[in-house]
């Protein structure tokens, strides 16, 4: 196997650099193992879970079925940099805390993320297109309710700042 | 890795490595490889192409899809008017972050039975357009897969486009497995009335090595109905569309499901969407 990949990555608005890696690498391969930033969790390598979601160019998808050398040219966002304005944690994140969303928390950031991609287009969501936007991330432990219901949260959090 | 700008520099890259393989968005090609059955020396990245993004128009009965086009695209306009059922299909893809990242070219260039755009395209009669540094040619969907993930395209060839007919009739895709989310499907089917010639077509996934084209049963269908725009399909008829469209399959016993019960979907199937066209 070859290690001869070089390039550049645009991670969390930061250039980082990826040195001799091998070409077959995945995205989320390379955000752990080469670039230090663990917060997207490899479980299933198969797309089924949603724990590694990323955003790549503002789509939600799975880092682990992203091959990272195609990511060049192109602006990534883990969980680790998704925009708190300020505060220590994201609306999102400080919603699962206050309804107790969080179990083992593996599934956690994927989520994060996904309903993070989820509010920005669509703040407003129906109950319907919540169940369809998360529908690719796997909790095993909370039975989903707590999490709606921090989703439920995030949104009045979200208008009530909007209306203020 | 070379991650072409442009389709001329993959088309070029694909000729000088002949171990070269393409990538689209990887939600296939990435399985593989995670799970150690693919090494990849050389890879084509095709992501930042934008010829294989757009969408057109070539003729008024004609709508001509990137194979880089996303599932994400296809669920929504100016796709899911002209197309619905390609739409229906897209939408049961994967998960949305599936959907963000998979691509129309990608389900032809894995070619699963189990794809879930296949069977909209054998219904619809799609044109495949190929590509290579040295030539060019159109492939029809029916000539294009030859068997479980097998199909007619070269090593050095990039599939650059899909062309489906617009038709004036009613087009639609059901799907059964075992949950609404994440599944890839165990019986599937398209079935498109087309209301100017009167024909009715009917094409089959996950129930044979390639998409099923049920030539018998839409013959049948033909000479036992007269239909038009405002005809309405009877209970018996529906039923019995339905059982020749599951003796027609030939479906197997996998991990996913069985063939008795894959050809009791297809018959509900059949018949329903029947039902529905003419509803």
């Amino acid at each position: 196997m070859s290690m001869n990949e070089f390039y550049t990555l645009n991670v969390n608005g930061q250039s980082m650099q990826v040195q001799d890696s091998w070409v077959g690498e995945s995205l989320l391969y390379v955000l752990r193992e080469r670039l230090g930033l663990p917060g997207s969790k490899g479980a299933c390598e198969q797309g089924e879970c949603g724990s590694c979601t990323v955003l790549l160019d503002g789509q939600a998808v799975c880092s682990c079925l992203v091959m990272a050398a195609t990511a060049v040219d192109s602006t990534i966002v883990t969980v680790e940099g998704l925009d708190a304005h300020g505060a220590e944690l994201t609306d999102v994140q400080d919603a699962f805390v206050q309804q107790g969303a969080v179990q083992c928390g593996f599934c956690t950031p994927g989520l994060i993320v996904a309903i993070h991609h989820l509010l920005d287009e669509n703040p407003q969501p129906s109950e319907l297109e919540v169940k369809e936007a998360i529908s690719g991330n796997i909790c095993r432990c909370t039975g989903y309710g707590r999490i709606f219901a921090a989703v439920e949260q995030a949104v009045a959090v979200r208008k009530a700042s909007h209306t203020s | 890795m070379i991650v072409a700008k442009n389709l001329e520099a993959a088309l070029f890259a694909l000729r000088e490595h002949d171990d070269a393989r393409v990538i689209q968005g990887g939600t296939d090609l990435m399985v593989e490889i995670n799970f150690n059955h693919l090494k990849p020396t050389t890879m084509v990245s095709l992501r930042h192409i934008p010829e294989l993004r757009t969408i057109t128009r070539p003729d008024s009965n004609t709508i001509s899809i990137g194979s880089g086009v996303p599932y994400s695209q296809l669920e929504i306009e100016p796709v899911a008017s002209v197309l619905p059922a390609l739409a229906q299909a897209s939408r049961t893809v994967g998960s949305p972050q599936i959907r963000a990242a998979g691509s129309l070219g990608g389900n032809l260039g894995t070619c699963s039975p189990a794809g879930d755009t296949l069977p909209v395209m054998f219904a619809l009669d799609a044109n495949i357009h190929l590509q290579s540094a040295d030539s060019q040619r159109t492939v029809s969907i029916h000539q294009f897969m030859t068997g479980v993930k097998r199909n007619v395209k070269r090593q050095d060839e990039i599939i650059t486009a899909v062309d489906f007919p617009i038709i004036d009739g009613w087009q639609g895709y059901s799907k059964v497995g075992v949950r609404n989310a994440m599944v890839i499907s165990v019986a599937s089917a398209c079935l498109v009335a087309d209301h100017e010639s009167g024909d009715v077509r009917l094409a089959l996934g996950s129930v044979g090595p390639t998409i099923i084209r049920c030539r018998e049963t839409e013959q049948w269908l033909k000479d036992n109905t007269s239909l038009t725009r405002n005809s309405v399909i009877s209970p018996d008829i529906a039923r019995e569309f339905g059982a020749r469209a599951s003796r027609e399959c030939s479906p197997i016993d996998d991990h996913r499901s069985t063939a008795q019960y894959r050809r009791h979907a297809i018959s509900i199937l059949a018949a329903r969407l029947l039902q529905k066209a003419y509803a």
